[in-house]
């Protein structure tokens, strides 16, 4: 049980830490670096203890569920494989902390980069101990974030922010990829544990889906550990800081697709395109990284392609797949991230002391930076593998894989001579590393006087180096049991044991490394002129680069379709998006309803009542005549669209919805003044328009009206049919009987509105309180068409100062009316329960009687004399409605929840009492603010205009007196 | 002839002419020729609307129809006032 919360308690502590580092002061450089330090080192700690536990061979977990109806629990397991991983990353975390506490200039913001290195770690931890896919792919997104805000820390520089970008979009893809394979891998076995998927290879193996699987998973895979094609963005991530370079770009982030890779192997490995894809995309990235190194200029650009060398190292192995190369794999991970990780330190300590990073600028260090300089020796030459150091025997046992017969094909038959081809590159560029630097004459003209970095900068290089010789020198009792704990983890109790030793014996691998190290020293004296005097990249292949295919592509897909595709079919008129939108309507509905619209043979009817069918001739032909003068001539429009609306509510009365009728009196009225309010703002018609009756315009104009007269005679054809069905039982019959016993109200739309569907409303009104702050914000910045900036045309002249008062006898009769809304108000709202009306329909009443008052007189008289206060009415509303549903809490049930009873007022006597009708008072007062927000935000914009052009005519004429 | 025949006469005749009262309403809405004349026939058609409310109320025997009449009663004139500002000042609220 302790070990569980102690598991939670590890995955948490860098998050932790990074919550504390992120609130320190900017210039707290100690103290950011003491937490972040003590917070890693509290972790390697615990893994102490987690030691003795995982050396028997048990699996640890703590679980905390999460998302259980998801199968996503928080779930985490260690095992051997893990406790190595997370080791390496805590302890080399905390050397990485140590060295940038020194590295970075006093003027850096450190708490925002501990801070990150915590989130990082974090993140890291949870990767690796995740026992749940889901979970897996969640902390391997969250450390492709963390990576992309580490490598833009110097966000002022250009170089920052596209490796950053590059970085985060490369592997958030690869990420996307995994998630699905993942999804996927779940689906087939049926759990999202885990040692479940883990445990069900076979199955896997054997699903159809299986390809596909494999190819999103080692895409995933791939993209992180910048494998062949996806390698560029490595190098383009080395704009970073060193520590971050050290810490998550060779020593742990990059090794999550290894990882992964190895500890999936059980599952999806064993197959024929697991090994060819597997391991010829390591190989090739072995390959390529090794030759393309040896031609970089730039110090961290070699290091960053040596390390996708040996990626596609590692890769391979876990390709090969057996249980010798599974070992060989995790030993040079751990053998790759202690040299790199020193190297990468050391080329930190030179670019700090010297101020450049190019090699052609850079020689004779050696007298400089005596200490500095052996130190990266000796790591450069664990790197190049030079026995008694700890490079030379992962190395060795990969040679030994790959020497040895796996499956007889091609590609297993070419090993040996591919990994000694590139084993020569990795040999010559390390070479090159040393000689340059450190050798040679002393270097001239300089940015800075090198000289020996602080003592502590050297500290973790000192350290590692150190390891890299233990390691080298007593490989089995240092590092051999916790290794082949890690690989029993990974393949198996059975696993037999492996002794890892120094000498072998003059086997053939030994004399593969000898070829390789004397082939390479070659390699390099012969070529060492031409190749600092050359490009920075291979001869021929440094033209090809996937950077530049990942740049076009990116463009293309980022800049030039998006802008192709809005110049051809997007548009900022409102007829082509509209023509759009009708047509997409009219083909998806003609699609769906093609030979399968049915008419009732017994259709429902009522007998023809001829009032009602000559107002429905009225009202189709005030709709007709609103499309007809909907283009020029919009005020004629909008009063025959009033008309069109009346007859709407009429039809919704006959056929028995008072309720829907009385809503769309309310709003068709609150609709005209808003549109009104608009049409003030639009620019006045053209008179006359010379294209328009180009025969183009006139054939256009067809096409525009075949359009929509056949999308609306289908809408009229689908509500025909669907309204002459005869009923069928439906849910609508449910809430029918249940209205009043389940919610206490006779009004069942209420009911409905406030109780059944009490939730979807709680939405539709955030939403409402939503679009009124958003029409809010946006016409506090509206700036209108500057042929509709002047005062309109009627309030100018003598004839409009002799109108002044027109509005006294009005603006009275309005001021008294005032009252009496309010009551009909009042009397939606209480009887809305149970008959017509409800918290909707009486908020839009409400909201008329402020617009009425605005009407009648000016905005001015009116907010001297009355305070409507809109956002605040919205959230009362808000906040009512939803401490309503909250309450239902408090007698635990679920969220809004109704409860309805009678309670026996003095006086009145028995009064239906509902929380709905608190519900519906939020929903009231939201609806109030929300319209009333609205209307005065435009009916504000004639004051503001008023006021810029008071402002306007002073500034004009004194320019015109100058 | 009994006084329910009667009423429903009088109902049925009442529908009938407030319904032609509507024709010539919207008549005039979409005729014009003036945007005023517009107005008016679109404060008409509301009024034409609340007594064919009331009476289709009366002829059913229902009082749902009351609601839809009261708000035209109390609020409908607010379009056509607003219609009216519009064209007098050029804008609605200033």
């Amino acid at each position: 049980m302790i070990e569980q919360n102690l598991i939670l308690v590890l995955v948490m502590l860098p998050f932790l830490g990074a919550v504390i580092t992120a609130t320190l002061p900017v210039n707290a450089h100690n103290a950011a670096a003491w937490i972040s330090g003590l917070v890693l080192a509290a972790g390697l700690a615990l893994m102490a203890v987690f030691h003795a536990p995982v050396a028997e061979g048990r699996i640890l977990r703590g679980v905390v569920q999460w998302v259980p109806a998801l199968q996503l629990n928080l779930s985490f397991r260690m095992d051997g494989f893990s406790w190595l991983f997370v080791t390496l990353v805590l302890a080399i975390g905390v050397l990485v902390v140590i060295y940038a506490r020194y590295y970075l200039l006093k003027t850096d913001p450190v708490p925002r980069f501990y801070s990150f290195l915590m989130a990082f770690t974090g993140a890291m931890l949870g990767m690796l101990l995740s026992g749940n896919i889901l979970l897996l792919v969640v902390f391997w997104e969250l450390t492709s974030v963390v990576s992309f805000l580490l490598i833009g820390y110097w966000y002022q520089g250009q170089a920052a922010r596209d490796g950053a970008r590059m970085a985060l979009i490369v592997t958030a893809i690869g990420g996307l990829c995994l998630m699905v394979a993942m999804l996927i891998l779940g689906q087939i076995v049926g759990s999202n544990d885990l040692d479940r998927v883990l445990g069900s290879g076979d199955l896997i193996r054997a699903h159809p889906l299986y390809p596909l699987v494999l190819a999103l998973f080692l895409i995933g895979a791939f993209t992180k550990s910048a494998q062949f094609p996806f390698h560029f963005w490595l190098p383009g991530a080395m704009a970073a800081p060193t520590p971050v370079s050290a810490f998550l770009h060779s020593a742990t982030m990059v090794k999550a697709g290894v990882f992964l890779l190895i500890r999936f192997s059980p599952a999806l490995g064993g197959t024929e395109a697991w090994f060819y894809a597997v391991t010829g995309t390591g190989m090739a990235t072995l390959i390529l990284g090794a030759v393309i190194a040896l031609f970089r200029h730039d110090l961290k650009g070699l290091l960053a392609y040596s390390t996708i060398s040996h990626l596609g190292l590692i890769t391979a192995l876990a390709g090969i797949g057996s249980k010798g190369a599974i070992l060989a794999a995790i030993f040079h991970i751990v053998n790759h991230a202690v040299f790199k990780a020193s190297l990468f330190m050391a080329a930190g300590i030179i670019d700090h002391e010297t101020g450049t990073r190019d090699m052609r600028r850079l020689s004779g260090l050696m007298r400089l930076i005596p200490l500095t300089g052996t130190l990266a020796i000796v790591a450069a030459a664990a790197m190049a593998g030079v026995p008694m150091l700890n490079g030379f025997i992962s190395k060795e046992m990969f040679f030994a894989e790959a020497v040895d017969w796996h499956n007889g094909t091609w590609l297993d038959n070419s090993l040996p001579y591919l990994a000694t081809f590139a084993s020569i590159f990795a040999v010559a560029y390390s070479l090159r590393f040393i000689a340059t630097v450190f050798f040679g004459p002393p270097p001239v003209d300089l940015p800075k006087e090198p000289h020996e970095p602080t003592p502590w900068l050297r500290r973790p290089v000192e350290a590692l180096v150190l390891i890299c010789l233990v390691v080298g020198m007593m490989p089995g009792t240092t590092l051999g049991p916790v290794l082949n704990q890690a690989a029993r983890a990974v393949l198996g109790p059975d696993t037999p044991h492996f002794d890892i030793a120094v000498w072998h014996g003059f086997n053939l691998p030994l004399q593969m490394s000898l070829v390789a190290l004397l082939m390479g020293a070659l390699l390099y004296l012969v070529f060492a002129r031409q190749i600092a005097a050359g490009p920075e990249g291979p001869p021929l292949l440094h033209r090809i680069r996937a950077q530049r295919i990942y740049e076009r592509l990116l463009l293309a897909l980022s800049w030039r379709l998006p802008r192709l595709l809005h110049q051809r079919i997007g548009t900022e008129k409102l007829q082509p998006q509209l023509r759009i939108l009708v047509l997409l309507a009219l083909t998806f509905a003609a699609a769906v309803l093609w030979r399968q619209l049915a008419y009732a043979t017994e259709p429902l009817a009522n007998p023809l009542s001829p009032a009602f069918a000559l107002m429905w001739l009225v009202g189709a032909a005030c709709a007709l005549g609103a499309a007809w003068q909907a283009k020029y001539h919009r005020f004629a429009a909008l009063v025959l669209l009033g008309g069109a609306g009346l007859m709407t509510c009429l039809t919704f009365a006959w056929f028995s919805a008072p309720d829907l009728a009385v809503t769309q009196l309310l709003v068709e009225i609150v609709t005209t003044v808003l549109l009104l309010l608009g049409l003030r703002w639009l620019p006045k018609r053209r008179e006359e328009i010379a294209e328009d009756q180009m025969l183009s315009a006139r054939l256009r104009r067809l096409r525009d009206f075949v359009i929509a007269a056949a999308a609306g005679l289908g809408i009229a054809l689908v509500s025909y049919a669907v309204m002459t069905r005869p009923l069928i039982p439906n849910i609508g019959d449910w809430f029918l009987r249940n209205a009043y016993k389940e919610g206490g109200g006779t009004n069942v739309v209420n009911v409905i509105l406030v109780d059944f569907r009490a939730f979807d409303t709680f939405g539709e009104i955030t939403v409402l309180a939503v679009v009124g702050l958003t029409v809010y914000a946006l016409l506090r910045r509206f700036r209108p068409a500057t042929e509709s900036t002047n005062q309109p045309e009627q309030q100018r002249g003598e004839a409009a100062a002799a109108l002044q008062d027109y509005l006294t006898v009005p603006g009275v009769i309005l001021r008294w009316m005032f009252p009496a809304m309010i009551v009909v108000s009042a009397y939606f709202f209480m009887r809305g329960h149970d008959l017509p009306g409800g918290g909707f329909s009486a908020g839009v009443t409400l909201a008329i009687a402020f617009l009425v008052q605005y009407l009648g007189s000016n905005v001015r008289w009116v907010e001297a004399r009355l305070t409507v206060l809109p956002i605040r009415w919205m959230g009362f509303g808000l906040l009512i409605a939803g401490a309503t549903g909250l309450g239902a809490g408090l007698f635990g049930y679920p969220f809004l929840t109704a409860h309805a009873r009678y309670v026996d007022l003095p006086l009145i006597g028995q009064v239906p009492a509902a929380t709905a009708m608190l519900f519906d008072l939020g929903v009231y007062a939201l609806v109030v603010g929300a319209t009333v927000l609205m209307l005065i935000a435009i009916a504000h914009q004639s004051l503001r205009s008023a006021r810029l052009r008071d402002q306007d005519t002073p500034e004009a004429e004194s320019k015109e007196a100058a | 002839m009994s006084a329910s025949f009667v009423l429903s006469l009088a109902f049925g005749y009442a529908q009938l002419a407030l319904a032609l009262a509507a024709c010539f309403a919207a008549w005039r809405v979409l005729r014009g020729p003036r945007a005023q004349d517009r107005v008016l026939g679109l404060d008409t058609l509301y009024v034409t609307a609340m007594l064919l409310f009331i009476v289709t109320g009366m002829r059913v025997g229902t009082p749902f129809f009351f609601e839809a009449a009261m708000v035209i009663g109390v609020l409908g004139f607010v379009a056509t006032l607003a219609l009216a500002k519009f064209l007098i000042r050029g804008e609605v609220i200033e």
